[in-house]
């Protein structure tokens, strides 16, 4: 035995656990809820070293009766906000309308992101045209914003003949260049160190773009992750690295991607980051936080990074059902609530949006959802073997066919 | 080229249904029962869990879930967090730390949640697991197993769908394992666990829940239903560097792995060419002695995989078998394997070399 060994029990592996398994309650002390307006809102030009405090506090705007409060509160229209609020519901009707479509076997595939919805849409809103987001599969919010026609989405889930992708990724995963929506990559976390070098290459040519990075809580623990950090800072990248904190990796809760006892907004400090973490189902905190990191970054005042702090309330995706690891309940008892509620309770209460507008809106994007739908199903569907042709496969491995591969389209007899 | 050349040491034909003991000299007899390639794997993990306490298993939603396709599922509750766990989205860290692991004596099963995701930890296998016996002359091993869902035919897409074996197989140090049935796919999963070389252990997903012999249209056939589902519920193994001749036959030599295994069996009943079907399981290092000896007997040679065609596996095998049988050949080696594109999710079925296309590779190879 070493003489420096001490009189203690032997080691041993911590692995640890959340805090609510099926059948039980989850107690969400954890995430250190403090009330809104409660934060302070430094000036964009603060140094990073000064603001360590807030990637363990969090951004609050909405109080619990949707009043908006305290210094983050952001100067924005009413038309803005019912904007948004249109946005997020669109993107809920959306996603369940496609998951209905999912069980029909209709879409071969499909991930939801109920819950987050605020997050995706207000963000939308604080950027300006032309910034480039470089999303997961659970920003599907950005393309409401954007107001992506729905058709050109459902041909994509669809697999469909006008699919602009041909048919070669899974549904979801989309790229819509001219929304500034990069392509979205199956392999977690390769994105935000490429959003990285799009903003050097803005900074590069002396541009006025910015880019914004998405990544799950799970994600971030691979290495990308920390390389984009420690690149974003070096250069001083107008670069916005969005933390999703949804809590759940599928199955895996977010202190095994090392949330436990710290923040993935302190992932930042380190790195000299300036770093937020924010009510991510607060629409002004995110629209108000998205703001504060787009203005530091247009004025070459480097990264930032922010951790929104959510609730993935439906499965991973459809091939995942989360009542086998967590609480069946867990959402109703989540304590940040549902954002499109919150944003609601919000409008209404400055006069701005009413029961019966949210009635007749929601009518109003159930159809237009619905129609879209029909018109994507009418260019046929993967299910009904109306995809591109096979000869479209050997397309845009290179710029040029080579010999070899127009052989093997020969061969296929395309 | 230095290869072991390691004749096969069990029979190759498996055990025939109905027969419920199964026994191996120096063994008691052991009872069998039908398991899916997913139950088969997980008893090999609780076989070793149980026999051997430097066991551990990890790997990206792998303890409490007991994993995306359910291989550990029960696992962690039978043996505990500090031995079967959840593992942080890092693949480079899940790797590293089975180095790690194996330094100190452990022996890591860690799973790969998708061999297209297995990128990320490159550098660990190739610069750290594959050498680190060589450069540390012996001082340290890596003795991890790193098993891994491959191949296509569910829908995955680019990402869910690659067959990377010819990456690992390139690397020397790295043996590269691919088994085609339950009763392969536990024994070769103790016999990589039991190994101390580090072992690519690759699981043709589309076989986890039945044999696919490249008829999407037809309905799924089960395990229970298929002679090799049939396996013993102890610990056996089925040795490394060893193929199994799956269907003998006098006409064509086929060199194939995996899914392709049953593809090939499909193939040849429908062009009616007596195909000798070589199971190889162990693609690198591999068993050179039986397929050098089917090949002398047939004359001729088709390889056929999943995977992309150039700079593939199957190009090593090609090789070998021009070096070794050239004055046996009587006709040029036929390939048949992936396009050279990335795997695409709506033309799943157009990419995939199904029977059609393996049965003209076939009759390609028996011409002239
Ligand atoms: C490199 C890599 N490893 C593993 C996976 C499999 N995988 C897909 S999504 C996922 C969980 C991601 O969780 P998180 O980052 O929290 O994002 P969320 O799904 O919660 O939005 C995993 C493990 C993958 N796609 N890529
Ligand atoms: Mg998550």
């Amino acid at each position: 035995m070493s003489k420096n060994a001490p009189a203690c029990t032997p080691l041993r592996l911590h692995v640890p656990e959340p805090t609510g398994r099926p059948g039980q309650h989850t107690d969400f002390s954890y995430l250190h809820v403090t009330p809104a307006g409660a934060t302070r809102r430094p000036p964009v030009d603060t140094q990073p070293a000064a603001i360590g405090d807030l990637a363990f506090a969090l951004v609050r705007v909405l109080d619990a009766d949707g009043n908006a409060v305290g210094p983050w509160a952001p100067q924005i229209t009413p038309e803005r906000l019912r904007f948004g609020l249109r946005a997020m519901l669109k993107t809920r009707i959306f996603d369940a309308r496609m998951l209905i479509a999912q069980r029909q076997k209709k879409i071969s595939f499909y991930m939801q992101c109920l819950g987050e919805e605020a997050i995706s849409v207000a963000h939308a809103l604080a950027l300006d045209e032309g910034d480039m987001c470089f999303p997961t599969y659970r920003q599907q919010g950005l393309l409401m914003a954007r107001e992506v026609p729905l058709v050109e989405l459902i041909c994509q889930l669809l697999s469909n003949q006008r699919d602009p992708l041909k048919g070669r990724q899974l549904p979801v995963l989309y790229s819509v260049r001219k929304a500034g929506f990069f392509s979205i990559s199956g392999n977690l976390a390769t994105q935000v160190v490429q959003a990285v070098g799009w903003g050097m290459a803005a900074a590069i040519k002396g541009d006025t773009k910015i880019a914004s990075a998405w990544i799950g809580d799970g994600s971030t623990a691979e290495a990308d992750f920390h390389t984009a950090l420690v690149f974003a800072h070096v250069y001083r990248a107008p670069v916005i690295i969005n933390v999703v904190n949804n809590q759940w990796a599928i199955s895996t809760f977010q202190a095994i991607a090392g949330g436990e006892g710290t923040t993935f907004a302190a992932r930042g400090i380190g790195s000299g980051i300036a770093s937020l973490r924010v009510d991510g189902n607060d629409f002004l905190a995110v629209y108000a936080a998205s703001r504060w990191a787009a203005e530091r970054a247009r004025c070459n005042l480097g990264p930032t990074l922010i951790e929104w702090v959510t609730y993935r309330a439906g499965g991973h995706s459809t091939s995942d059902d989360p009542t086998k690891y967590r609480p069946a309940d867990d959402w109703k008892n989540f304590p940040l609530g549902d954002p499109l509620e919150r944003l609601k309770q919000h409008l209404i209460n400055i006069g701005a949006w009413s029961e019966e507008e949210h009635q007749s809106v929601q009518k109003e994007l159930e159809a237009e959802v619905a129609a879209a739908l029909k018109e994507a199903e009418s260019y046929g569907s993967l299910a009904d073997g109306h995809v591109h042709s096979a000869a479209e496969m050997f397309e845009d491995v290179y710029e040029e066919m080579p010999e070899h591969l127009r052989r093997q389209r020969q061969e296929l007899g395309v | 080229m230095s290869e072991k050349y390691c004749p096969p040491q069990e029979p190759s034909v498996p055990p025939s249904r109905g027969e419920k003991l199964l026994g191996r000299p120096g063994e008691s007899l052991q009872k069998t029962t039908s398991m899916t390639m997913i139950q088969a794997l997980r008893s090999a993990m609780d076989v070793m869990l149980e026999r051997d306490d430097n066991v551990v298993v990890f790997g990206e939603d792998v303890g409490y879930f007991g994993g995306v396709f359910r291989c550990t599922e029960g696992l962690q509750k039978k043996f505990g967090s500090s031995r079967v766990f959840d593992t942080p989205i890092s693949e480079s860290g899940i790797v590293g730390v089975a180095v790690g692991m194996g330094a100190y004596g452990l022996r890591p099963v860690a799973e790969i949640q998708f061999a297209d995701y297995v990128y990320p930890a490159t550098d660990q296998i190739v610069s750290e697991a594959a050498r680190l016996r060589y450069r540390s002359a012996g001082e340290f091993i890596a003795p991890i197993t790193l098993r891994m869902p491959c191949g296509g035919g569910i829908y995955g897409g680019q990402t869910h769908s690659q067959s990377p074996e010819a990456y690992f197989t390139h690397v020397c140090g790295l043996r590269t394992v691919m088994p085609s049935n339950p009763y392969d796919a536990k024994g070769l999963l103790i016999a990589s666990i039991e190994n101390n070389d580090p072992v690519i252990f690759l699981e043709p997903k589309r076989l986890y829940n039945g044999p696919f012999d490249g008829h999407h249209d037809k309905p799924v056939v089960p395990w229970s239903q298929h002679p090799q589902g049939e396996v013993p519920e102890g610990y056996y193994t089925v040795p490394l560097e060893a193929a199994a001749v799956y269907r003998p036959g006098n006409e064509l030599t086929v060199l194939t792995y995996g899914t392709m295994v049953f593809v090939a069996e499909a193939a040849a009943m429908e062009s009616g060419i007596d195909a000798e079907i070589i199971d190889l399981r162990s693609l690198w290092p591999l068993d050179l002695d039986t397929i050098v000896n089917s090949v002398k007997k047939t004359g001729r040679c088709a390889v056929v995989h999943e995977a992309t065609r150039s700079s593939g596996f199957g190009a090593e095998l090609t090789a070998l078998v021009q070096e070794h049988c050239f004055y046996h050949l009587e006709a040029p080696i036929e390939r048949v394997a992936g396009w050279d594109t990335p795997y695409p999710h709506a033309q799943e079925w157009a990419y995939f070399p199904g029977p059609a296309r393996v049965a003209e590779g076939f009759k390609r190879a028996m011409e002239k």
